[in-house]
């Protein structure tokens, strides 16, 4: 327990240092109401409008940590989105639309990971093709409209509350914690590790690479799926143009802002939610301090770039030697204080 | 002397690559470089060429002492290195390439006709007739092979390192080289060569240094020293230390046969062979680099899929396709390379330990840590792991114990046979002499152990028989007086192979192929 809670210390220092900054710019960013039996709030509002990151993240950290990447997560919420939307807008109801979104997100990620482990094509370029492709794909379902709906049952999931807290944080907030217990309560979690450290010793010692490398692109395209059903529910219409557009970014810098590295190995998937949480309170943050809209994605990248750089191993050791020197000088003129 | 190399010291995390070698190259020489795998001899070159930096030692050209800080600073010092892989730009012309960094310049601008000029220069001397305006890409690999050596010679000019130049080139093209490399040669050039074909060594140089587990351990004159001595340098004999267990005469024949491959064989890679395993024996493979011995054990693991044959135990039939048909049926692995294919290195001592019973286990029913945690301790006890706790990144240990996680992974397995492959590599002699005896104690449970080494007297010491492998072929059996270093030295080089019709050493076929052997990932 603490050695997990050391691992997401800088995450959760982060969080606060940023909470602090964007409270002296606006004051009641902490506040906090209950208005109509749901919890209202600058907060609870980044914890919702974090979710389809976060989400994303979740999915990403596992295949991170097998040394891969997944660029198609944006254009897999615009083909659930569609998905969905399509089934819902034919009558189908709200439970067939869930299944079929699930499934078209896990055949998304079957497809990337079969390229990846079984044509052994680099996951860069695989994931590339159904990044590109996949937009297309979304926009024949959706037959190139934006898909309205009305369905209050599946809106619900976007914008609904259950005990004052947003739907969609309950959903982030369950898988990201179900993942995690399935990664560290079975072996899966250092099987992943295994094979992202070293693949090859991994076989030999038995482990099914092939397949745990499908297992987690599955895994992505779930959680994907999740988040495309999430920001389908939340506008009541799948957008195939611009559903997750560039979100595969913030989830990669999510996970990277959560410290995994991505040549793969060991990872954590608290910590990676907790960074997408910090790109929201970003996101939010400069809204709500005020700045001009041209002005957010300057601070944004200053911010971020800030974050990895207090993460830099390189930095990490020239930090110790000043502090060491630092150390030494006290020390010195200490001595010469007593003398 | 040209170039003196004295005591030359370099390590890397867990091993001494090099180990005070001393190397002197003469102007007008050809010196051929030698030793299997993990000898010294990269490291040795690249020191030379500025690629690491030395821990130790001095390097002296012409007298002067030099450090090459980069290949470029070495290229500017005189020391030029062509490698098997042409690393030249085949997009552009041979002149551009013969010129690059270099180009004429007129006006500011590159000047083309000078260029071509200056390029046809440069390889005049050289015996090629060729359009030096013609892209790179468009010749043979010995012509390009010929074009990076002018270059280096053009570049540097002293001393001319040729890394595994023919590998890739058929007789003729091989003999063109020759020619080239003669000529350079008689024109004062000191030359380095490194090759595993070792006729190419007698028929070129004149004088050869063999390395060993980054030792020099020889330097002679080609003419006047013959192959058998040759091998038995490379090989090496070296465990005078470790007593000499005596083999019980007849032992191994009234031991149970437990397992049977018949006629495992994969066109290119090994000829088809036949291999029983007795209970509670040990086997071992010996043979050159490339020879075919470490083919042959991925074959039996299932890591490369047999093409041909089949393999049975007491029970029937066993279907061996990959690793993990291989683990479930009793089998075991330490691969050759343990950096790349045994230890995961940012796991800890503890994980890695418990990766190939978990792996066997499944996902879903994850070994409980509280015996995760006895496992990794009792072997951390049992194999004398030194290390300062089990959550210990596998990475930080030395190699030596690196050796032993990976062992205790398998033992933590129990299998019944289980394969060594150069399971004493790169390991100081302590830790060696505890490996050869752990494997004595496990036969005696009763598990069978093949072992595959370059060191001829670890195999007489450790193994009740010994399979010869030449020219990816098994070609002998030795077993009780027959199990000595010498009539293994002579069963690897002996020249009676049938297809001698080919022209072909078989020892230079064998270990001449080696680097090319492309390995499968599964």
């Amino acid at each position: 327990m603490m050695r997990s809670l050391k691992r997401v210390a800088p995450q959760l220092l982060t969080l606060v240092v940023l909470a602090a900054l964007v409270s002296w710019f606006f004051p009641g960013f902490l506040r906090i109401e209950l208005t109509d039996g749901r919890l209202v709030g600058p907060v609870i509002d980044i914890l919702k409008r974090g979710a389809p990151v976060a989400l994303l993240a979740v999915g990403m950290t596992l295949v991170v940590a097998t040394g891969g990447i997944d660029l198609s997560v944006g254009t897999v919420m615009a083909i659930t989105g569609a998905v969905a939307a399509s089934a819902l807008v034919s009558g189908w109801g709200v439970p067939v639309a869930l299944v079929l979104a699930m499934g078209a997100g896990l055949a998304a990620g079957f497809w990337n990971g079969c390229l990846v482990s079984v044509l052994g094509i680099q996951p860069i370029v695989a994931t590339l093709i159904l990044m590109t492709a996949g937009r297309g794909i979304a926009q024949l379902i959706t037959e190139g409209r934006i898909l309205t709906f009305t369905d209050t049952g599946f809106g619900f999931l976007g914008s609904g509350s259950l005990m004052g807290i947003p739907v969609p944080t309950l959903l982030w907030v369950s898988t990201a914690v179900l993942v995690a217990l399935l990664m560290r309560r079975t072996a899966l979690g250092l099987l992943i590790e295994a094979v992202g450290v070293n693949r090859r010793a991994s076989a030999l010692a038995g482990v099914n690479a092939r397949g745990l490398i499908i297992v987690v692109y599955m895994a992505s395209g779930l959680c994907a799926a999740l988040a495309g059903i999430i920001a389908t529910a939340d506008i009541r219409g799948a957008d195939a143009n611009n559903a997750g557009l560039w979100l595969e970014l913030d989830a990669i810098l999510a996970v990277v802002i959560g410290g995994n590295s991505l040549l793969g190995g060991r990872f954590s998937i608290a910590a990676a939610v907790l960074g997408a949480m910090i790109i929201q309170t970003i996101n939010t943050g400069i809204l709500l301090a005020g700045f001009p809209s041209e002005y957010n994605l300057v601070i944004k990248a200053v911010l971020v770039l800030a974050i990895l750089m207090i993460q830099s191993p390189h930095l990490a050791s020239e930090w110790a030697l000043i502090r060491l020197q630092a150390e030494r000088r006290r020390t010195v003129r200490g001595q010469e204080g007593t003398r | 002397m040209l170039l003196t190399i004295r005591s030359l010291t370099k390590s890397f995390p867990g091993t001494k690559a090099l180990d005070g070698v001393n190397f002197d190259l003469v102007a007008g020489e050809v010196h051929a470089l030698l030793g299997e795998n993990g000898a010294g001899k990269s490291t040795l070159i690249k020191c030379l060429t500025g690629a690491y930096r030395r821990d130790a030692g001095e390097i002296r050209l012409d007298g002067r002492a030099i450090s090459p800080g980069s290949t470029s600073e070495a290229q500017d010092l005189g020391i030029g290195t062509v490698y098997q892989e042409v690393n030249l730009l085949a997009n552009l012309t041979v002149a551009q390439n013969l010129t690059f960094g270099r180009e004429p310049r007129r006006f500011g601008l590159v000047d083309g006709r000078a260029q071509k000029r200056a390029a046809e220069e440069m390889l005049q001397g050289y015996g090629l007739n060729i359009d030096v305006g013609r892209d790179l890409g468009s010749y043979s690999v010995a012509i390009q092979q010929i074009i990076a050596i002018a270059r280096a010679v053009e570049v540097s000019g002293k001393v001319l390192i040729l890394d595994e130049p023919t590998a890739s080139l058929d007789a003729a093209e091989v003999a063109m080289l020759f020619d080239v490399v003669r000529r350079l040669r008689d024109r004062g050039l000191g030359i380095v060569f490194v090759s595993h074909f070792l006729d190419q060594v007698f028929a070129l140089c004149d004088r050869l240094t063999v390395l060993r587990n980054g030792q020099h351990v020889v330097t002679e004159r080609t003419d006047g020293l013959d192959r058998l001595a040759l091998i038995h340098h490379m090989l090496g004999r070296e465990l005078e230390a470790v007593e000499t267990q005596g083999h019980a005469e007849g032992a191994g024949v009234q031991k149970p046969e437990m397992l049977r491959f018949d006629g495992m064989g994969r066109a290119g890679v090994i000829e088809p062979f036949d291999l029983k395993v007795r209970r509670g024996e040990v086997i071992g493979f010996a043979g050159l680099l490339g020879s075919g011995r470490t083919e042959s054990a991925e074959l039996l693991f299932g890591l490369r899929r047999a093409r041909t044959g089949s393999a049975r135990d007491t029970d029937g039939p066993l279907t061996i396709d990959t690793p993990q048909a291989a683990i479930a049926a009793g089998f075991g692995f330490a691969p050759e390379d343990r950096k790349t294919e045994g230890i995961v290195a940012d796991l800890s001592i503890r994980e890695n330990i418990i990766l190939a019973l978990q792996a066997r286990r499944g996902w879903a029913r994850r070994l409980p840590r509280a015996e995760q945690d006895r496992l990794a301790a009792q072997y951390i006890e049992s194999l004398d792991i030194r290390t300062s706790d089990a959550e210990k990144p596998i990475g930080e240990l030395s190699g030596g114990n690196q050796q032993k996680v990976v062992l205790a992974r398998w033992l933590a397995m129990n299998p019944r046979f289980l394969i060594l492959d150069e399971p004493t590599r790169g390991i100081d002699v302590g830790a060696h002499a505890e490996i050869l005896k752990l494997i004595g104690r496990l036969t005696e449970d009763g598990m069978s152990v093949l072992i595959i080494s370059s060191e001829l007297d670890e195999l007489v010491v450790a193994a009740d028989r010994i399979i010869v492998v030449r020219d990816r072929r098994h070609v002998r059996e030795l077993t009780g007086a027959d199990l000595t270093a010498d009539t293994i030295l002579a069963a690897i080089a002996a020249d009676d192979s049938p297809d001698e019709s080919s022209g072909k050493n078989p020892v230079a076929i064998a270990a001449a192929d080696a680097p090319k052997t492309a390995k499968e990932v599964r």
